[in-house]
């Protein structure tokens, strides 16, 4: 039993690690499509290793089946989201950053 | 395992404070946009282990599944009130 706990740390832990890799490239990178890099796939991959790591730590119950279909749903919205608000920039002119003027 | 659980908590609000920063100081509409959906998915997390330090486990699932579908939708809602403007940032 106690492998399942291990597990469930090394997941829950490497959640965190990505989350905290997302929260840097959100702070750091120079532009908004820039950052949406690091908070669009940075988190979805730090949600998902993080409900699954509680999910193992939950084991084989109702509620670990519904915190997979929120991993599963996080999975699916996150990227969609992300797409969403960047074709909103995109549309409405906001101009991606470039090396030569290296303002916004 | 608790006391990893509280850590992990913790670790997660002191993210969050770190993203606010671009909440408030972020130039322009998009940025915040961007950070509000990052803070949502942080506080999901958040949700789930407060529901196992307080050992409710079945409320706190139903909070944060909630919590992902609201936060999905206020996303795309916005994303698509932006598009229909011309925001300069």
């Amino acid at each position: 039993m106690i492998i399942f706990t291990v597990l469930s740390v090394i997941f829950i832990v490497g959640g965190l690690f990505f989350f905290t890799t997302a929260t840097i490239g959100l702070l750091r990178f120079p532009d908004f499509y820039t950052r949406l890099h690091a908070t669009g796939k940075g988190d979805t991959l730090a949600v998902f290793l993080s409900l699954i790591g509680i999910a193992i730590y939950e084991g084989i119950t109702l509620t670990g089946l519904k915190i997979l279909l929120i991993a599963l749903f996080m999975f699916l919205a996150q990227p969609t989201a992300t797409h969403a608000i960047s074709r909103a920039g995109i549309r409405s002119g906001y101009k991606h950053w470039t090396r030569k003027d290296g303002t916004k | 395992m608790n006391v990893f659980f509280l850590s992990v908590g913790l670790i997660l609000c002191i993210l969050v404070l770190l993203v606010l920063y671009r909440v408030v100081f972020g130039p322009g509409v998009y940025n915040r946009i961007a950070a509000i959906s990052a803070v949502g998915t942080k506080t999901l997390i958040i949700l789930l282990i407060m529901g196992y330090l307080y050992d409710r486990v079945d409320m706190f699932i139903d909070i944060s599944m909630v919590y992902a579908f609201l936060n999905f939708i206020g996303c795309v809602a916005a994303a698509k009130y932006l598009e229909s403007e011309k925001w300069m940032p």
